[in-house]
Parts: structure tokens; sequence; C-alpha cells
């Protein structure tokens, strides 16, 4: 096993609000290691991107609250970090890449000043020119000519803009990039062309990856491991051969179901019956009972415990204890 | 074997403060009473554009457009009144094209008021009918006083597709209509629709980006690239033996959720090029390995390479 760069603790984050208590992220528990991209996949509304941004400690508190658990960050607990540490990190060792191109870029500076502006606050002795200088070379680094540092948001197109924030995400060079649907705003050739880049820096700089995203296709070609999430919960969890190959639990098999095949002929689908259940009113026992097909009386009263079925394949489902296989 | 729609030489420009643009160029097909024609294209490659020009919600530059063997290219908007009924659309964004002010029920009920399928006087009937639709689509009933801000993305697109369906059309026009929803609500959206499709002989030209549930629901595909087709064939065909290095592209750019599945990809250099006035010749000839001088000058016809499978390429 490779050595662990980060480790999330029984995490559960909730959200405050006036209509009750979005239990948003419930006792997560995921290790992240050296060089490995990790894909994290689930649903709107799963608490994906809710438990990537405490790993930054972007929650907004109110409403966000992170009730228990801890992230562990080179022998540290971000969670018990002061403003002033985790300024320190953020941006620096971990940095983050957000959905929206269109939107988390600052349309008033150029998108030289925005690289400039990431590198300025974590080395502050730099001079303007070097500054400047190193600035030019991660936009050749993401393949945009030097000279359009110069340029403003609104004159790229979404995929260059994409490629601006990885060029900003990774200006520190960071040890953790977590990439938050990176893809999901682009056309397929120019999704293609970004994650390819993507993992070539990733290798070149020996950077970890959390890869969010709702797309099994983009994980099984970038991931080394994946986590599925479903109401807040991992509900299984392991390398790429495991859950693909030797789906266990009833919402993964479902989420597989969904996708039409491109190599074979299938008439219909079959998904997921019923919607996801509202994090205000989370069901009793598992989770995902109310729309399992295999859901016993056991299974809506008592959560079932995530376990390990064999090298590291974790699952939470009553169907994989043994002696019910 | 009859067909229900005809497009011949289609052409939608729109003039830009830069000059024109040409969002649909030249396109020419049909589609059979019954079945699905996928529309497959990247962000601004006119498949919008194309799906609104037939239903004339946009004026089109030039070309013609056929429904049932009658030409509706020149009707004005009185004259087309008919034809909307047996001529639907279903939108993308099931966020933005209900209604915010109208109930699931009034806005199902406008449809059929609109066109008079039911005595406005008769609230009995506007009742059952408007609860036959959801039910059909699977809205629950308890929804019927819902507005669209308390409906999740799948329910609103149900409600949308409840709307097109409560006119009773031939022919619907699907622009993405699965595009905003999580994949398992997607599968069953997609579901519904071939179930409807099976119950009421719908046609539908359906538009998307997405090439795996476009293989999926589609009889033929056309892909278009900034406004022209530049391959045509029967979905498994396409999918089987594609001939236009975009389409080769394009396919090899599909994230395959397998993990020994290794792509042979072909990574596209650069992005689209503009749609504003298009220099003649190959509109893919500068994202493309293999365009020579012939590919520039003059626009490259599509071309019989199998039966039934057409390539705009000159290498073909």
């Amino acid at each position: 096993m490779a050595d662990t760069l980060l480790e999330i603790k029984n995490l559960k984050i909730n959200y405050e609000t006036d209509d009750g208590i979005v239990e948003a992220v419930n006792d997560v528990s995921l290790r992240l290691e050296v060089g490995k991209t990790l894909g994290l996949v689930g649903e709107t509304g799963a608490g994906k991107t809710t438990l990537a941004r405490s790993l930054m400690r972007l929650i907004p508190s109110p409403p966000g609250k992170i009730k228990s658990g801890e992230v562990l960050y080179g022998g540290k607990d971000i969670l018990k970090l002061n403003e002033h540490e985790i300024r320190q990190i953020r941006g620096k060792d971990i940095s983050m890449i957000f959905q929206d191109p269109m939107t988390s870029l600052n349309p008033v500076l150029t998108v030289g000043e925005q690289i400039e502006e990431v590198i300025q606050s974590h080395n502050p002795q730099m001079k303007k020119e070097e500054l400047h200088e190193s600035a030019g070379d991660m936009l050749e680094m993401v393949g945009i000519p030097r000279d359009r540092a110069g340029e403003f948001p609104h004159q790229f197109s979404g995929g260059m803009k994409q490629r601006v924030i990885i060029a900003i995400a990774l200006a520190c060079n960071p040890k953790l990039l977590i990439a938050d649907e990176p893809t999901t705003a682009l056309d397929v050739t120019i999704q293609a062309q970004v994650l390819d880049m993507i993992n070539e820096l990733k290798n070149k700089l020996h950077t970890s990856m959390l890869l969010i995203t709702h797309d099994l296709g983009v994980v099984a070609q970038n991931c080394d491991r994946v986590a599925i999430i479903y109401a807040g919960e991992i509900v299984e969890e392991g390398d790429l051969h495991q859950v693909f190959k030797k789906t266990a639990h009833p919402y993964t098999i479902g989420l597989l179901g969904s996708i039409p095949s491109l190599s074979e002929e299938v008439e219909r689908l079959n998904p997921v019956n019923g919607m996801m259940p509202d994090p205000t009113n989370l069901p009793k026992g598992c989770k995902f009972s109310p729309r399992c097909q295999y859901a016993t009386e056991r299974c809506k009263t008592e959560q079932p415990e995530i376990r390990d079925i064999g090298n590291g394949h974790l699952v939470r489902c009553f169907m994989k204890e043994k002696g019910n296989e | 074997m009859s067909d229900l729609v005809r497009v011949e030489n289609l052409k939608k420009y729109f003039a830009t403060p830069h000059g024109i643009l040409h969002a649909v160029d030249d396109v020419t097909f049909s589609i059979e009473r019954g079945k699905t024609l996928g529309v497959v294209g990247e962000s601004g490659c006119g498949k919008s554009t194309l799906g609104r020009t037939i239903l004339k919600l946009h004026e089109p530059t030039s070309g013609k457009i056929f429904f049932e063997d009658k030409e509706i290219t020149e009707l004005n908007g009185k004259q087309m009144k008919p034809f909307r009924q047996e001529m639907q659309i279903i939108f993308q964004d099931p966020f933005a094209s209900l209604n915010p002010r109208m109930t699931v029920y009034e806005t199902i009920e406008e449809s059929l008021l609109i066109q008079n399928l039911v005595s406005r006087k008769d609230k009995k009937a506007i009742d059952k009918k408007v609860r036959e639709y959801m039910d059909l689509v699977g809205i629950a009933a308890r929804l019927i006083n819902s507005y669209p801000h308390e409906l999740d993305g799948g329910r609103r697109q149900r409600v949308g597709i409840a709307r097109a369906l409560a006119l009773n059309p031939k022919f619907i026009v699907c622009d993405e209509p699965v595009s905003a929803l999580d994949v398992s609500i997607r599968a069953q959206v997609l579901n519904l629709m071939q179930d409807l499709q099976a119950q009421f002989g719908f046609t539908y030209l359906f538009i998307t980006h997405d090439l795996s549930v476009v293989k999926h629901i589609s009889d033929e595909i056309i892909v278009m690239y900034l406004g022209k087709i530049v391959e045509k064939a029967p979905a498994k065909r396409l999918f089987a033996n594609p001939v236009h290095p975009y389409t080769k592209a394009l396919l090899s750019a599909i994230p395959v959720p397998d993990p020994d599945f290794k792509a042979n990809r072909i990574i596209l250099q650069g992005e689209l090029t503009s749609p504003i006035d298009p220099e003649p010749g190959c509109r893919f000839a500068k994202r493309c390995q293999f365009a020579c001088d012939k590919c520039r000058g003059a626009d490259i016809p599509l071309k019989e390479v199998e039966d039934g499978h057409q390539a705009a390429c000159i290498l073909a």
C-alpha cells in the first residue's frame, strides 16, 4: 500500500436550516494515497461537493456545521486549524478545480493576474517579473500561449477557461488536487482533452487527486480507486476492478444499469427506481432501502455497517454479511 | 414506409454584427413514421437550431420542410396552428421551460385548451384528461397542484413531456431532454420515452450531445459539425463503422464505464471554429489530421459509403 496523504475519519456534516437539519455527509471515512486518484461518484445531492469543500474548510457556516470527525493531513487535523493556518494549506498543499468554468473565474481580472494572485499569496517574496514569468509558464503548461495572459475570461472558450482554472489550481504545485466535476460543463472531445491533460500533469507533478463526478465512464478511465456515495454515506468502495466487475451494492448495480452501453445491445435500461431521499428526512435503517428491490424488514430498521468483503472492497449492505451471500 | 418529416436543403443563417452565422447549412434528411432520428454534435453545431427551424420556431433562411408531404415552409402563424398540434417539442432545461406561475394542472390544461381538444366549460373532462396524462408520464396525482419549484428535475421533465403529449402529436422534437438529469433519473425518462413511442407510435427527432444515449434511443443518427451533416447512418452501423474523422474522434472520446476497456483515443486539437462566415470546404479541416488541399475550397457533399450510410469526407 502506498503512503497515506490525507485521511478522512468519520466525518459528519450538517446544514442547519430553518426547514430542518440537512444531513449532508454522514460518517464518511476515506483515505487518499500519494500519487493516486480516488473517484467519488454520486448523484445530485449525495454530498459529494460538501465533502470536497470540507477538505479545504470551505463549508459556509452558518448553515454548515461539522458535527464530528477528523481530516488528517500531514499529522494535523485540518478541521482544527485556525484561519491563518488553513490559508497556508489552501491553494498550496490542497487546491481545487470547480465545476463551472463559466463562473469560477473573476471576470474583471486578466487570466494572468488570476494565476499570479495565487502564486504571490504563497510566495510573497517574489518580484513582479518573476510572477509574470511563472504565470506564463503555467499557461503554457496547460496548452495556452503565454501571450494570452493579458486577456480576460470572456475572451476564452469553456474548455480554455477550464484550462486556466487548472493552471491556477496547479500553480503552487499542490500535493492534493480536488477536481469537482471538472469536465461536466464541457463537450465530449474537449472533456477528453482536459482529462488527458489533468492526468499528464498529475503524473508529472506527482499530485494525488480526488475526482468528483457523476460519470462512471470518467471514473473508469481516470481513477485508481472509487467510492460511491449515496445520501451522504459511502455505500461501496474499492479498486476499479472490484467496483465495476464485482459490483456488490444494489445502488452501484443500479447506477451501472442506468448507462446505455456502447458495445452491447440493450433494449431497456435498468435504472434504480424512485428518487433520492429528502436529506432533511432520511429514511431509517439503510438509506437506500426504499429504492432497493432486495430490501428486507431488517434493512428498514437497522443501519448496515460498511465492511470489507475481501481485499479492501468495502460494502454497506446486509446481503454481503458473512453467511448471507 | 412513409416519411413523416422531410427536410430539403434547409438553411438557417443569423445576421450578427460580425457577419453571417451559418447555424444550419444545407441540411437534407427525412424521418420515417414511428422512428427516431438522433442528432448528435457538440455545443454550437446547430443541432438545437435545426430542431427549432423544423418546427418553424425559427423562420428558415432557405430550403423546404415537409410534414406528411405537405410543405410547411412558407406557412404563417395562423396557417401553422393545426400543425402545431401534431408537432411538439420537449425542451432541454426543465428548470427554465415551465412557467413558474402555473401548476402542473394548469400547464397540462393549457395544452388541451389552446387547441380546443376539450371544451373549456367541461371542467370534469379537463380534470380527467390532465390526470390521465400525469399518470401516463408517471407523476403522482398528489402533485397536481404543485408549482415547478416544488418539483425536482426528473419530475419537471415529466411535466414537460406530459404537456407535449396532451396534444396527441405525431412528431416530437426532443431537444436534449435528459441532459440536465442525474444518471438514474435519466434512465427512467429514457425508458418512459421509449415506452410511449411503442404505445403511440410517435416519431422523434432526438437531439443530444450524449453519444451513448443517442445510440440507445435512435434508429438512425446524423452527426453534425458547424451546421453541416458530416455523417448519417443507421445507429448500429455508425458505431460499428464510423467513417468521418470527426465521428471517429467523437466516438473515441466517450469515457467507457469499464476499467478493462483501453480506449484508443483520438484527441482532437483545438476547438470548434467559428460558424460566422465559414470558408468554403470541409468545416472540420482545421482540426482534422488527414486534411489536405482537396478539403479546402469547395464544400464536400455527402457520399454513400454503404447502403444507407453517408459521409461527407473526401477519404470516404
